[in-house]
């Protein structure tokens, strides 16, 4: 069931898109139909986002976090997400030596823009093996209906 | 925070796709300590290998999903993580300790107590 949220829906180009994915990895492209608030790749925390008849899914990958200074807003439409890192590395002295430091740490805020049809007065978040899932409920007259013939 | 690209190990064969970890790692004067981000791996899903002097770790995410979900954005699409370091001898590898805590493993392997640095009286004569 996860897989559904880590690649898109095949389609009759999905050869391509795979091998097209290949060398985004060999070269870095930015392979995504850019929003106006999107980010470089690689950029933390990295979203992925999907979609039901009855919500719209926003998944925040930010390991390390506390739970409770993870601030999520829902303005408009647009849901931004702020929180900070703190570095579990010890200052640096005669003791320590480090060799690696790609964890990053420090403030981080992102922003996506939902669907018109979500409901912002149904929201739930909630964070997971530093995963924060926050989900938005769809309008009722967004969900599919079943149409009695008369 | 950092820019862990979504760089993939080769793939040797048989091996699934993965992403590298971001991690951290600083030594001290009893040990080493590593942190890696493994976002959505919970600890059921997580494996740690050491075979003589290497140390591989690989972990799978599982994230509950609604029914029917679609995908509409994703920058994350391999659920893999792995990454393997080479140790070296004066790490005991048979005392590691291992804690996974929100998606970040830290690992602390210490060194073999005669490997501990040590201060050398002198003494005058």
């Amino acid at each position: 069931m996860y897989a559904s949220l880590l690649n898109y829906p095949g389609n009759l180009l999905g050869q391509f898109e795979r091998l097209r994915r290949e060398l985004d990895d060999v070269f870095g492209v930015p392979d995504l139909p850019g929003s106006i608030r999107s980010v470089t790749p690689g950029t933390v925390p990295a979203i992925n986002v999907g979609r039901t008849p009855a919500s719209v899914e926003v998944y925040a990958f930010a390991p390390g976090l506390d739970a409770s200074k993870i601030d999520v807003t829902l303005d408009r439409g647009v849901l931004r997400i702020e929180g900070e890192r703190t570095s579990a590395i010890p200052d640096a002295d005669a003791q320590v030596h480090v060799y690696a430091r790609e964890r990053g740490a420090g403030r981080f805020a992102r922003a996506i823009s939902l669907p018109d049809d979500v409901d912002p007065a149904k929201v739930n978040a909630q964070y997971r093996d530093g995963v924060l899932q926050i989900s938005i409920a769809r309008r009722e007259s967004a969900q599919p209906k079943r149409i009695t013939v008369q | 925070m950092s820019d862990n690209k979504q760089m993939t190990t080769p793939s040797a064969a048989g091996q699934e796709r993965a992403v590298l970890p971001a991690v951290d790692v600083f030594e001290d004067a009893d040990g080493i300590t590593l942190l890696a981000d493994m976002p959505g791996v919970p600890k059921e899903q997580l494996e740690l290998k050491v075979e003589g002097d290497s140390l591989l770790i690989e972990g799978c995410m599982q994230q509950p999903t609604p029914e029917g979900l679609e995908a509409i954005h994703a920058e994350v699409r391999v659920p893999r993580f792995r990454r393997g370091f080479t140790l070296s001898r004066e790490l005991d590898t048979s005392r590691i300790e291992a804690n996974l805590k929100d998606g970040v493993l830290t690992l602390r392997v210490p060194k073999h107590t005669h490997a501990q640095p040590r201060r050398i009286a002198v003494t005058a004569g």
